[in-house]
């Protein structure tokens, strides 16, 4: 009996037959395979799995345990949800390249070794950049190669990483980075930091995500950015550094999403804001603290991509995604409403709802490790989360002015993917025990006091009134934020400039000068070296070539061929060799 | 069920009721914030009451301010045709 099946493999593999599969068939298969994954995560047993040599190193294909076993099982569910939300797509494409990129997502949360790790990361970010090809359009193609190109980037700075590692310490087992931090530590964790989209290298979630597909931008709110978390949970946890990026992070994202007027692209800046809790808590490294970070991952997964899905939905429907041109479409979308603030309640970690169990144990991890001011700022960054997601975004997509839109709720397999995304975001909130039970260290914590309710509910309800009273100021207006991605689109084009301008004008000044100067001098010492060459070199090789051509005349004169002079010769000659080796060796 | 609830958030008609549901539910959580039991109090907020309230509100007030200004006068608003 087969004590393991990797799921990742079941992705990857079950991915080939799609194309071949047409109609029912496929939507059956699409979800059967997801189906089979939750199965097989919830069945796996904790223990190492497909231990190997490759090229002398020692490669460990899977390494199961409580924390990768966290995160296999919500992106196996993730998958599920996904899947059912992409269903009535005629290509084959994009299901594809999901199946890939989930199971890659799976190949990294179990990888027991570096290589298999960096193998599987590279394949999360070519599978999903597809999904930002697959929307078409010269934006969407710009968007995508920019993504790739960041994540190359990002990846050859994890490789580097891992191959001065592996030189370093001779195991090239993933684990946590003991010793102090080098130049490979600091490679690694660059690699992770961009997927887990850490200021300043945040640009490329923000700019891509809004591009991708509907159903494509649902899948990558889910996998890349978790899968970074869970790496830096495994590597890095304790990491002084990370408890100031992620709490600078959690702010930032919500700084940039006041600004933002594409629909989800605030939901993308929300992805960096919350992504900065799980990366404060890695960071602070108590156990209650990675327990908060991998539940808040668990439960960030979930509302996210019910926050994607609705804002999809009406993107799907309007084929608008700007908040300037939407607007009143509570009466024809009310399902899709009520769906999306569920999302946008258990982000904002309302009681009840999945992000009050699970963001209030980072927060509360931050306060028993006397971290005043990470609390503060988190807490600050939750007040911004549901002004965003919780109360302008939905005022001005679903209310606000009436755009007189036509629209009607999207297909039933939305609706229902989104259902199943909000039954799981009340479920954790109102029973988060089965959640913390899956936690990898026991958990020793109440979200349900009094205090908290009554605290949360303070700074939510406030905040409210804060949207309220200041809402003329929060008008969405027609324009882009600059976020640090302006150093590859902007700056490179100042380079190219640079490039095309001052330097070619160097280097037409360096021409000019060897032109006019240099190359003279050159010709004169040509022409010397010539004068050179014909007078004294030649007639030294023709004064030698004469004398040998005499010599061999006089060879030639010695040449009787007579035998008995050529053996008389020859025996002159061996009774000289006998006496020189004689007098020699002796 | 559901279109009842979504049509009371954005019918003009309720408004009045919106409001008035809102202030109240503002006034019972502070009421609340006082009487709930405070044993754990590690810092010095966590024993002041009201306090969510207002840092709720000023935290709201400071992100909406602070990030339109660093914006508009901080240059990260730039023209959509910006990077063509």
């Amino acid at each position: 009996m087969i004590d393991f099946v990797h799921p990742a493999l079941l992705f990857i593999l079950g991915a080939l037959p799609i194309p071949f599969l047409k109609g029912s068939i496929r939507k059956a298969y699409l979800m059967l395979i997801p189906a089979v994954a939750i199965l097989a995560v919830l069945t796996v047993q904790p223990g190492s799995y497909g231990a190997a040599e490759f090229i002398g190193q020692e490669i460990l294909i899977a390494k199961v345990d409580r924390l990768s076993i966290v995160f296999a099982t919500v992106f196996t569910i993730m998958a599920l949800i996904g899947m059912v939300y992409a269903l009535h797509l005629t290509g084959a494409g994009e299901h594809v390249a999901a199946f890939v990129y989930v199971g890659s997502a799976l190949g990294v949360v179990f990888a027991g070794d570096y290589l298999t790790l960096f193998l599987f990361w590279e394949g999360m970010a070519f599978a999903s950049a597809y999904l930002v090809f697959a929307q078409r359009g010269k934006q969407a193609i710009r968007a995508g190669f920019r993504y790739l190109m960041v994540h190359i980037t990002g990846g050859v700075a994890l490789l580097g990483g891992v191959i001065l590692h592996g030189l370093a310490t001779g195991s090239l087992l993933f684990g946590p980075i003991e010793g102090g931090m080098g130049v490979a530590a600091y490679l690694i964790l660059a690699g992770f930091m961009l997927n887990a989209a850490v200021p300043p290298l945040n640009a490329w979630l923000t700019d891509a995500y809004p591009e991708a597909t509907v159903t494509g931008a649902v899948f990558m709110s889910a996998f890349t950015t978790k899968t970074a978390v869970y790496v830096l949970a495994r590597a890095f946890p304790g990491t002084e550094l990370l408890v100031w990026l992620g709490t600078a992070m959690a702010l930032y994202g919500v700084i940039y999403a006041v600004l933002e007027n594409d629909c989800r692209r605030l939901l993308a800046y929300h992805i960096v804001s919350q992504v900065g809790y799980m990366v404060a808590g890695v960071g602070i490294g108590t156990e209650m603290a990675v327990n908060g970070a991998s539940s808040h991952a668990f439960a960030h997964i979930l509302y996210k991509a019910l926050l994607f899905m609705g804002a999809g939905a009406v993107i799907h429907v309007t084929g608008r995604r700007k908040l300037t041109e939407l607007g009143g479409l509570y009466r024809t979308m009310p399902l899709t409403v009520a769906l999306y603030m569920v999302g946008a309640f258990a982000i904002s970690a309302f009681p009840f709802f999945s992000g009050f169990v699970t963001k209030s144990m980072v927060v509360a991890a931050a306060g028993q490790d006397h971290r005043a001011l990470v609390v503060m700022a988190l807490t600050m960054a939750s007040s911004g989360t549901f002004l965003h997601t919780g109360l302008k975004l939905p005022y001005y997509m679903f209310f606000g002015t009436d755009r007189k839109l036509e629209a009607r709720e999207p297909p039933r397999n939305m609706l229902v993917a989104m259902g199943m995304a909000a039954v799981l975001c009340i479920a954790i909130g109102v029973f988060p025990q089965p959640l913390y039970a899956l936690l990898p260290h026991p958990v020793d914590f109440e979200p349900y006091t009094g205090v908290h309710i009554t605290e949360s509910l303070g700074i939510l309800m406030f905040t409210a009134l804060g949207f309220v009273l200041f809402l003329r100021a929060l008008d969405p207006e027609n324009t882009i934020s600059i976020d640090t991605d302006w150093f590859y689109r902007k700056g490179a084009r100042h380079f190219m400039w640079l490039a095309e301008k001052p330097l070619a004008r160097y280097e037409k000044a360096v021409s000019d000068v060897s032109e006019t100067a240099v190359l003279p001098f050159l010709h004169g010492t040509a022409r010397a070296g010539l004068r050179i060459d014909l007078n004294g070199v030649d007639a030294v090789v023709n004064g030698v070539a004469r004398s040998i051509l005499r010599g061999g005349g006089a060879l030639r004169q010695l040449q009787t061929g007579v035998v008995t002079h050529y053996a008389l010769a020859m025996i002159v000659g061996v009774i000289a060799a006998i006496a020189v080796f004689a007098v020699v060796w002796r | 069920m559901i279109r009842r609830v979504v049509d009371f958030f954005g019918e003009a008609r309720y408004a009045e009721q919106r409001r008035r549901l809102f202030y109240l539910a503002l006034v019972l959580i502070v009421i609340a914030d006082f009487l709930v039991p405070r044993e754990h109090a590690e810092y010095l907020w966590d024993r002041l009451p009201g306090w969510s309230a207002v840092y709720g509100f000023l935290s709201c007030v400071l992100l909406i301010f602070v990030s339109k200004f660093l914006g508009h006068q901080g240059g990260l608003m730039r023209r959509e045709d910006y990077y063509d």
